[in-house]
């Protein structure tokens, strides 16, 4: 029979590096990952899964980590936004278009961004705008009207940027 | 925002589950995906005493054929059943309604079961349910039934499941080779809850229409199913069919509610546009403007 627990121990690999820490049942992914390993990259907003600032991946697929429990993580292997550049501080594909094309703002949206980004890029290298774009449709930005978060993703698909394009 | 107080268990056999869902005396909620669970659990509007997790009942996950049917496991990942091979050739209609079930991230983690008990009026699932005639597999400690899922939905969020059941499997009865999809939904952003939408299957031979399975979602309490419309297609003739009377009678066995998204009105008379436009594009109709 398997046991009936307020609280456990959850073991976890957070961006490859091993982590165990006590949970309450109760406490999400996101606040675990934030309040006991440190991992404040991932931002919790809505914690209801509307606007999708705390998405990271469990063992390779990207979730909204407010809709899963830090119990139900144990044993996963998580990635966070602390987890996409590399070790020299290079960033990230998808980071480097964000940035080059004003994809951010404010930045509380952004770690999520970036990681349904990656995933989707990481899922298929050759993913067209449509593909990533619909995949937005689970992230919501207050900031950049959605404007430059399209340019750099029209940039990740190997579009050439329009210089017309619409500006900030 | 935290979820009130729970205890956690994770069965790994349905019998376990059971026992546990039976000894918790309607105290307990069963999570898989979690994806509109785990807001009601953020926002307190569901508060149960264990929370007993069927992720890793191995029993439960995977697509499967049966003799004439097609078995899904209840907690079989909506992106895995998005991209199972087995799903694309037997129900396209299943595949086409999961694609737009949530979000990208949401269905990495939503469970095709999960969406299917809740019983949310305005999912996509439920529908395709009633639609294609399944039946819905449930087990408990007291044995095993099945129900059809034309009866499992008493209201929102409101199902024939009882405090101690587990659903353990969805069997989709298999439609002709090549048949029609039939879908249509209507939302103010993609992944958004449907204001109105319409799933179902038909079989054609010739210029007859044979079978018909049709149903929508966002238009009253439950899933509902086109009693009157689908009488109405069935066995017709394709040279004299009246779509827009199909489209009335479709509507007719709705029930829409107003709210802050749309009123009553608006999803009856967009309801019966999607319906005409999808059964004359689906038939190749020329449409009445």
């Amino acid at each position: 029979m398997s046991d009936i627990v307020s609280r456990k121990t959850v073991a976890m690999t957070v961006n490859g590096h091993r982590h165990s820490a006590e949970a309450d049942a109760r406490t999400s992914l996101g606040e675990f990952l934030r309040e006991a390993l440190g991992y404040t990259g991932t931002h919790l907003a809505c914690e209801h899964g509307v606007c999708g600032a705390c998405t990271v991946m469990v063992d390779g697929a990207a979730m909204r980590s407010c809709l899963m429990l830090a119990v139900q993580a144990d044993g996963c292997e998580v990635t966070t936004i602390e987890g996409l550049a590399a070790a020299d501080g290079t960033l990230h594909p998808v980071q480097q278009a964000l940035h080059e094309n004003f994809g951010l703002q404010c930045g509380f949206c952004t770690p999520g961004v970036a990681i349904t980004l990656a995933a989707v890029t990481r899922d298929n290298p050759q993913a067209s705008v449509a593909e990533m774009e619909l995949a937005m449709s689970g992230h919501i930005c207050r900031c950049t009207g959605y404007q430059g978060i399209r340019r750099a993703i029209r940039q990740l698909a190997g579009e050439t940027p329009n210089p017309h394009a619409e500006q900030h | 925002m935290k979820p009130a107080p729970f205890d956690y268990a994770r069965p790994e056999t349905v019998a376990e589950a059971c026992a546990l869902l039976s000894e918790a005396g309607g105290g307990a909620t069963v999570i898989a995906g979690g994806q509109t669970l785990m807001p009601l659990l953020n926002l307190r509007m569901s508060q149960p005493f264990i929370l007993v997790d069927i992720n890793g009942i191995a029993a439960l996950k995977g697509v499967s054929r049966e003799a004439g049917a097609t078995r899904v496991g209840p907690a079989t990942r909506q992106a895995e059943a998005l991209k199972d091979a087995t799903l694309a050739r037997h129900l396209p209609a299943l595949v086409k309604a999961l694609s737009h079930v949530g979000h990208y991230q949401t269905r990495n983690r939503g469970t095709v079961g999960g969406s299917i008990a809740l019983g949310e009026p305005a999912a996509e699932m439920p529908a395709t349910a009633v639609a294609l005639g399944a039946t819905i597999e449930i087990a408990s400690v007291r044995g095993t039934r099945t129900v059809a899922a034309r009866d499992f939905y008493l209201g929102p969020y409101m199902t024939v499941l009882e405090p101690d059941e587990l659903v353990t499997g969805i069997v989709y009865p298999d439609w002709a080779d090549g048949h029609t999809v039939l879908f249509r939904e209507v939302a103010q952003r993609p992944g958004d809850f449907a204001l109105t939408g319409l799933v179902g299957a038909a079989e054609v031979s010739g210029d007859r229409i044979g079978r018909v399975g049709l149903a929508f979602f966002g238009m009253g309490p439950t899933p509902i199913r086109m009693v009157r419309a689908e009488a109405l297609l069935t066995g017709a003739s394709l040279a004299s069919l009246d779509v827009d009377a199909a489209a009335a009678a479709g509507v007719a066995d709705c029930a829409p509610f107003d709210d802050h998204h749309a009123s009553a009105e608006y999803r009856r008379l967009v309801g019966k546009r999607i319906l005409a436009a999808t059964l004359s594009e689906a038939f190749n109709l020329k449409v009445a403007a």
